[in-house]
């Protein structure tokens, strides 16, 4: 507590909660609005923030029930979000456990050990790191498309080229677990190494168990890039059915046919969990994020 | 930190648990079977003539039984699946892209030399004025076809036309039609798929094909190669010569025949940025504009999230959890959906910010037809999409400030005001740079900014290849590789290699700033 204190401080305060209180406002205005647009009717319905006429026909649309309108007229889901949402976790659970096996295992290895290249390697893959995959797209796109012709899942439009060509974004992560690694004191590995363990054991045994918050959270990380990663899966997914929700929630706002209602319902359905979970874990995510680079 | 044993060349000894023994063989087969995969890759890709891919997988499939087998390289083991994730994604698709942009690979030079030949050997053309008139007739449950060119009739035997496989008939000359009605033209159009399956021998040997819903014609094979591997065109009576150096066929007056194939045509993709001015004017313009977005972007959201993260490191302030995590929401939220709620919330007609500025100050500007104002809205949602990043980079670093320097200032009878620009900012302002150029990056290359809000719309006026006002680099490159009939993988490379130069630079002068301890 500091011990000089201005005069004027309860004014100050006042002016400051006032300040803050119109800033959140203006924040949140739109994520407020989507969840109210969600439950009204019509696709070009505007009014107050409270809905006057409720309606869920958006959200039983989004779940993928048809609707029936009061006039008897059924309307059939336009797009099969719930699909989409699938096919993200999907592909992003998958990717995430790949991406954190390999994270882990060279961030031991960068480390615990003294090896030829160490320095050179770390500081190239920082490097690049920082070049967008969205300027190599007609290279990967030409990979995927050559290697679908002897490799059928690994082909373009399957999920399992999105998930393999991530594997190339895990410089982040490998920095994120070797500091936590560097941050646990290496004797207990030592000890275990001097009965007899052997260097795979020592990080099986002893360094793993005592890292799993790291994992976690860098699972979490790479999850919530994997949900939000938008042009190789705009570029390798070309099925309705195949789409990420990335890519397919744009589809509600075509410039030809906008359905405002059906995308804020979908909108809140599918970026609600992935907020709140972002949310819960901010702690962790944040310390992550804020020592490796930018969110992307 | 150490060395491991099997690094230094000690021996390994053999393991006393039988588990343990077949756990490594075990491994050691998969390691084999994953070469032998990679090299049975190798083949097929060597075999299909592309030797890029060929290489890639040879250097992969080659580290990986090295690195596997030689006991002295036991630590690169732990590194070399991620090593190879960035070589294979990353590396690999870099220097492919490098390589693209001294080419004329483009939509219109897509396929290879010896299948642009065999696209063209396989084309055939319908021979003048010798077209035959066709009928069907029913017999039973089978059809037969009569052709009439007027001077000639042909007739096939009773035809099963359910049967829509691809299959060559003889058929016969006659004088007279066959006995019957002639079937409506109804079942004609429904009988055209087994139709166009139809190959008619002549008794002279001509082959027939469908040449219209109603006519079969005889069609002859159009291209003819000649000694030096040129091809003599027999329905325009012309000889093509391919041209190595563009990657087409030409005619003698110097007409280019699609498809071409891809070339290597030097720096001519880059000449071309430089020169044409068709290209270079949107190219600069669009250029321009990014520099000017990222530094904008980066200026707003710093500034916002410095004041706020001092407001909320203020000890007299209550409720600083709550206001935090409102705060950072626009964080939370995934960007391709807050990015889409934007352009729902400025839409023109019937979007909320039109709504609410029509019932305050009677003005409905249009966001996204006009260039100063989509720019002005990419800047109002990417500094809302960015704030909360500096917030949180901001409040870290207030917090590693120590309170006597306020305290002091506050005996000298300093404001806040005076604080904050005398002794927050240049104390965090040097740990915050390398942060400040990793996001100055970030936006130069924020694709799905642009992709998900405007498209890059609305569109320079002139430009010879796709081009918006909004659009930054990234999307350029996006659009001229995948958008239109374009296509232009050359040239969209060209500019990518030369983005790449930039992001290159900047993350050097990142490192280099940030001091990274290795």
């Amino acid at each position: 507590m500091a011990m000089v204190q201005p005069r004027s401080v309860g004014a100050r305060r006042l002016g400051a909660h006032l300040a803050l209180i119109c800033f959140v406002s203006l924040i949140v205005f739109p994520l407020l609005l989507v969840i109210s647009i969600s439950f009204r009717e019509g696709n070009f319905a505007t009014g107050s923030l409270i809905p006057e006429r409720f309606s869920l026909e958006h959200w039983s649309l989004a779940l993928g029930i048809p609707w029936e309108r009061p006039d008897g007229s059924i309307v059939q889901p336009p797009f099969p979000v719930l699909l989409w949402l699938w096919n993200s976790i999907k592909v992003a659970v998958v990717s995430s456990v790949l991406i954190l096996m390999l994270a882990t295992t060279s961030a031991y290895a960068f480390a615990r050990m003294r090896f030829k290249g160490k320095e050179p390697l770390l500081k190239g893959m920082l490097i690049f790191q920082m070049f967008p995959a969205v300027l190599s797209l007609v290279a990967l796109y030409a990979l995927f498309d050559r290697l679908g012709q002897f490799v059928g899942w690994l082909g373009i439009n399957t999920h399992g080229a999105l998930i393999v060509a991530s594997l190339g974004a895990v410089a982040l992560h490998i920095w994120t677990i070797k500091g936590y690694f560097e941050s646990i004191d290496g004797s207990l590995e030592e000890a275990a190494m001097v009965d007899g363990a052997s260097t795979w054991q020592a990080f099986r045994y002893i360094l793993l168990p005592l890292s799993i918050p790291i994992l976690m959270v860098v699972f979490i990380l790479a999850f919530v890039m994997s949900i939000m990663e938008y042009p190789m899966a705009s570029v390798l997914l070309v099925d309705e059915h195949k789409l990420t929700l990335a890519v397919g929630a744009q589809q509600y706002l075509a410039d030809h046919n906008q359905r405002w209602g059906n995308f804020a319902a979908a909108a809140v359905l599918s970026g609600l969990p992935i907020t709140v979970a972002f949310l819960i874990c901010q702690r962790w995510i944040i310390g992550g994020l804020t020592a490796g680079g930018v969110k992307g | 930190m150490y060395t491991t044993n099997a690094s230094r060349g000690l021996p390994r000894h053999r393991s006393r648990h039988l588990t343990e023994r077949y756990t490594r063989w075990a491994l050691r087969c998969a390691i084999a079977f994953m070469v032998i995969a990679l090299l049975w890759l190798v083949l097929a890709f060597h075999l299909n003539g592309q030797w890029m891919f060929a290489l890639l997988f040879l250097v992969l499939g080659a580290s990986l039984g090295v690195v596997f087998t030689k006991r002295t390289l036991m630590s690169h083991r732990y590194i070399f699946p991620a090593v190879a994730g960035l070589g294979v994604f990353v590396i690999f698709p870099l220097l492919y892209t490098i390589g693209i942009s001294f080419s004329n690979y483009s939509s219109s030079n897509l396929l290879s030399e010896e299948r642009v030949r065999g696209q063209l050997l396989s084309q055939s053309y319908q021979e003048d004025d010798a077209a035959f008139d066709l009928t069907l007739y029913q017999e039973g449950d089978l059809t037969r076809l009569l052709l009439d060119s007027g001077s000639q009739r042909f007739k096939t035997s009773p035809l099963n036309l359910d049967n829509r496989e691809s299959r060559q008939i003889g058929i016969q000359a006659v004088t007279e039609p066959p006995a019957g009605e002639a079937l409506p033209m109804r079942e004609l159009v429904q009988a055209r798929s087994a139709l166009q399956g139809l190959r008619l021998l002549t008794p002279d040997g001509t082959e027939l094909r469908m040449a219209g819903i109603r006519q079969f014609a005889p069609m002859l094979d159009r291209y003819d190669v000649l000694e030096d591997g040129s091809l003599y065109d027999r329905r325009d009576d012309r000889v093509l010569t391919p041209d190595h150096t563009i990657g087409f066929f030409v005619t003698d007056d110097g007409e280019r025949i699609t498809p071409g194939w891809p070339v290597n045509v030097g720096f001519a993709n880059y000449t071309k940025i430089f020169t044409d001015p068709d290209i270079r004017g949107p190219f600069m313009q669009i250029f321009v504009w990014t520099f000017v977005f990222a530094a904008l972007t980066v200026v707003f959201t710093l500034a916002v999230g410095f004041v706020l993260a001092s407001l909320l490191q203020w000890d007299q302030l209550k409720g600083k959890a709550v206001y935090r995590t409102l705060l950072i929401l626009p964080y939370a939220v995934p960007a391709f959906i807050s990015i889409l709620i934007f352009k729902g919330m400025f839409n023109q007609h019937f979007g909320e910010v039109n709504m609410i500025l029509d019932s305050l100050f009677g003005v409905r500007p249009e966001w996204f037809t006009d260039p100063w104002l989509a720019r002005s809205m990419l800047l109002i949602v990417n500094t809302w999409l960015g704030y909360p990043y500096m917030l949180l980079l901001c409040m870290g670093l207030i917090q590693a400030i120590p309170q006597d320097l306020y305290e002091a200032s506050a005996v000298d009878g300093g404001g806040p005001i005076t604080n904050l620009f005398k002794i927050t900012l240049p104390l965090i302002i040097k740990p915050l740079t390398p942060l400040l150029i990793a996001a100055f990056a970030f936006n130069f290359n924020n694709f799905v900014l642009i992709a998900l809000l405007t498209g890059g719309n609305p569109d320079i006026l002139g430009a010879s290849t796709p081009a918006g006002t909004t659009d930054l680099l990234v999307s350029y490159t996006y659009r001229i590789a995948f958008q239109d009939a374009g296509q232009n993988f050359g040239l969209a490379a060209a500019i990518a290699t030369l983005i790449f130069l930039l992001v290159a630079g900047m993350s050097m002068l990142n490192l280099r700033l940030s001091k990274v301890k290795v």
